[in-house]
């Protein structure tokens, strides 16, 4: 079992360092100068020559690579080249607040799921499905930026309970971010449900259809007790990877959400870089997306083979 | 053209049994017809221009003249609703094709071939598929610049992945199967083994994999507009225009509103067109995860 996860994690450090290489190849090799790309068309060829020393783009791409990996290894990430402040502690400050909205979010979201996925699971074409079922795909077919837009509209236009717009600076206080977190966390949280949903759905209808469960039903056991002790754990097993893969979509979906309310997170950090052309801030982005996406499928598989003692078995022998 | 085989074609057959027997399906293929006609007439059905302002008054309430209201430059909402129709259809057609043609061959041939192309394939394909979507389109965005072609270039780097994945699993189910054996013992060569054997046979994993993808893309490229990476003023692009409306949202709520009905209600339909055929073709449309 041991020698399973170990392989996992050298697959996901393989998977990352791949990943790093495909940043910055796609950063540094791509067409087009980069020193003019952020300048501008018309800067004058001192400033791009400026530009490039400081960019370090004299020197030979892997060498570069190889300088900017370790660094990125050592939590070095380079400066930014907007505030000329290290990319690291920037990013700090801003991984906190997003962090913030997305453990709401994980929290909303996976309770969401559950009761009602498992509700539309048991009561299969009734009423209670036809309507989860109804809403779920509306949430999956709705971009992130609508659900938040729709949600402003409704609880801060509406009725003003929470703020529109995040006036809040990166720095802020958790105290002072925590009226702005609700809207955000609901926006993700509904996205992520959805999927989690129809998934959850299907499996549960599954297992209720199993010799196992119709076997505890006989034996005369409480509908709640068959459901919670019997049928739920076996359900739950092919969603964690689906939980996985939506906590990592999170970090998409926190660019586009964070946008709509300005909150001082690292999704706002992106498009900001995006537009200042802020490549090492970009580039520090991507490279903890990709690590935490690795992340979190390797504990989705570790998850599944703890839940499921058959894989578990497997993995041993 | 490639024929199929007699069991596909008792498949095929199934299929437009399922396609009218199923509600959801139906009314699936019934939304993404109808965005269709009314993209393709939006010149016809569009009282005003997209683009210009006919005089009308800025944020005004819908009316009999100005059906979805007119936005805070007084254009007429309906129109542009419309036109970005177009927009968003083209755009979705020519990305998703992309991604299934790239997707599509790499994966057949990642299959096919084995041995350390299959191993360095997969290997890049987990890389991309590590990077959350939206920041891989923005690195692409912001080295590349925008355009349409960027962007469809874009779309196909970060989906095509996903795509070939899935189709190498399919594939390598039927490469092992006797006929695709037979073909290659005649000494056929890679490229007609499997665009005569092996693509006919898993065509109906592709077909799923196109209606799902489209309506990914459609997601998405509304996203980086709306984020304003995509489309420029003056488009009538969906995501644009809710972008461009976000601060009017409490005095003239109907300038975003006629764009997100038409967004929801085309990926709505794909969603359901893909449920549809993947029931119909009895593929498991989870497969492919949700990254």
């Amino acid at each position: 079992m041991i020698r399973y996860v170990l392989r996992r994690l050298a697959l996901a450090v393989l998977t990352v360092w791949l990943a790093s290489l495909g940043i910055f190849l796609a950063v540094h090799a791509l067409p087009g100068d980069v020193a003019t790309q952020i300048l501008g068309r018309d800067a004058t060829p001192q400033a791009v020559a400026a530009m490039r020393t400081e960019l370090g783009l004299n020197e030979p791409l892997w060498q570069r690579y190889g300088d900017w990996l370790s660094g990125a290894l050592h939590g070095d990430f380079g400066t930014s080249l907007v505030t000329h402040q290290p990319v690291a502690d920037e990013l700090t400050l801003r991984l906190r607040n997003t962090l913030l909205i997305a453990a709401l979010a994980i929290v909303l979201g996976i309770v969401l799921a559950l009761v009602c996925g498992v509700v539309a699971g048991l009561t299969r074409d009734r009423w209670p499905d036809m309507l989860i079922s109804t809403l779920s795909l509306a949430g999956m077919s709705m971009p992130e930026f609508v659900i938040a837009t729709l949600l402003a509209l409704a609880f801060a236009v509406a009725i003003p309970i929470f703020p529109a717009v995040v006036t809040a600076g990166p720095d802020a206080t958790v105290a002072e971010l925590l009226p702005a977190l609700w809207l955000p966390a609901c926006a993700l949280s509904v996205v992520m449900a959805a999927y989690i949903i129809r998934m959850l759905r299907t499996s549960v209808i599954d297992t209720m259809a199993s010799e196992f469960v119709a076997t505890a039903r006989l034996r005369g056991l409480a509908p709640a007790r068959v459901v919670l002790r019997h049928a739920l754990p076996s359900a739950l097993l092919p969603t964690v990877n689906v939980v996985a893969m939506n906590i990592a979509w999170l970090l998409g979906g926190v660019v586009v959400v964070e946008s709509v309310f300005n909150y001082p997170g690292l999704g706002v950090l992106t498009v900001d870089a995006v537009h200042n052309r802020d490549l090492p801030v970009l580039q520090a982005i991507a490279l903890l997306g990709a690590a935490t996406y690795a992340l979190l499928n390797l504990a989705a598989d570790v998850v599944a083979m703890l839940l499921n003692p058959r894989l578990r078995r497997r993995a041993v022998a | 053209m490639m024929t199929l085989s007699g069991a596909g074609r008792r498949r095929w057959g199934a299929v437009a049994g399922v396609l009218t027997g199923s509600r959801s399906t139906l009314i699936g293929f019934v939304l993404v017809g109808a965005h269709l006609v009314l993209a393709l007439a939006a010149p016809v059905l569009a009282p005003y221009s997209p683009i210009v302002n006919n005089g009308a008054l800025p944020i005004d309430a819908p009316s009999l003249a100005h059906w979805a209201g007119t936005d805070q430059l007084g254009r007429d909402v309906l129109s542009r609703t419309l036109y970005g129709g177009r927009l968003a259809l083209t755009d979705t057609a020519l990305a998703t094709i992309g991604v299934i043609i790239v997707g599509t061959a790499v994966g057949c041939l990642a299959a096919y071939w084995r041995g350390w192309f299959d191993e360095v394939v997969m290997r890049i394909v987990d890389a991309v598929l590590s990077v959350p979507t939206i920041l891989a389109l923005l690195v692409v965005v912001t080295v590349a610049g925008s355009g349409t072609w960027v962007l469809m270039l874009a779309v196909t780097t970060v989906y095509a992945p996903a795509v070939a994945r899935v189709v190498r699993a399919a594939a390598l189910e039927v490469i092992p199967l006797d006929y695709v054996t037979a073909a290659r013992a005649r000494g056929e060569r890679a490229f007609a083994v499997l665009s005569r054997e092996v693509l006919p046979n898993i065509l109906d994993v592709v077909l799923v994999e196109t209606a799902m993808r489209a309506s990914w893309v459609v997601l998405l490229i509304s996203s980086l507009s709306f984020l304003g990476f995509g489309a420029d003023p003056p488009s009538p692009d969906w995501g644009l225009m809710v972008a461009e409306n976000r601060s009017m949202l409490a005095v003239a709520p109907w300038a975003s509103l006629a764009p997100i009905i038409a967004l929801a209600t085309l990926v709505i339909g794909l969603n359901l067109a893909a449920d549809g055929l993947a029931k119909s073709l009895g593929v498991d449309r989870m497969r492919g995860g949700v990254a």
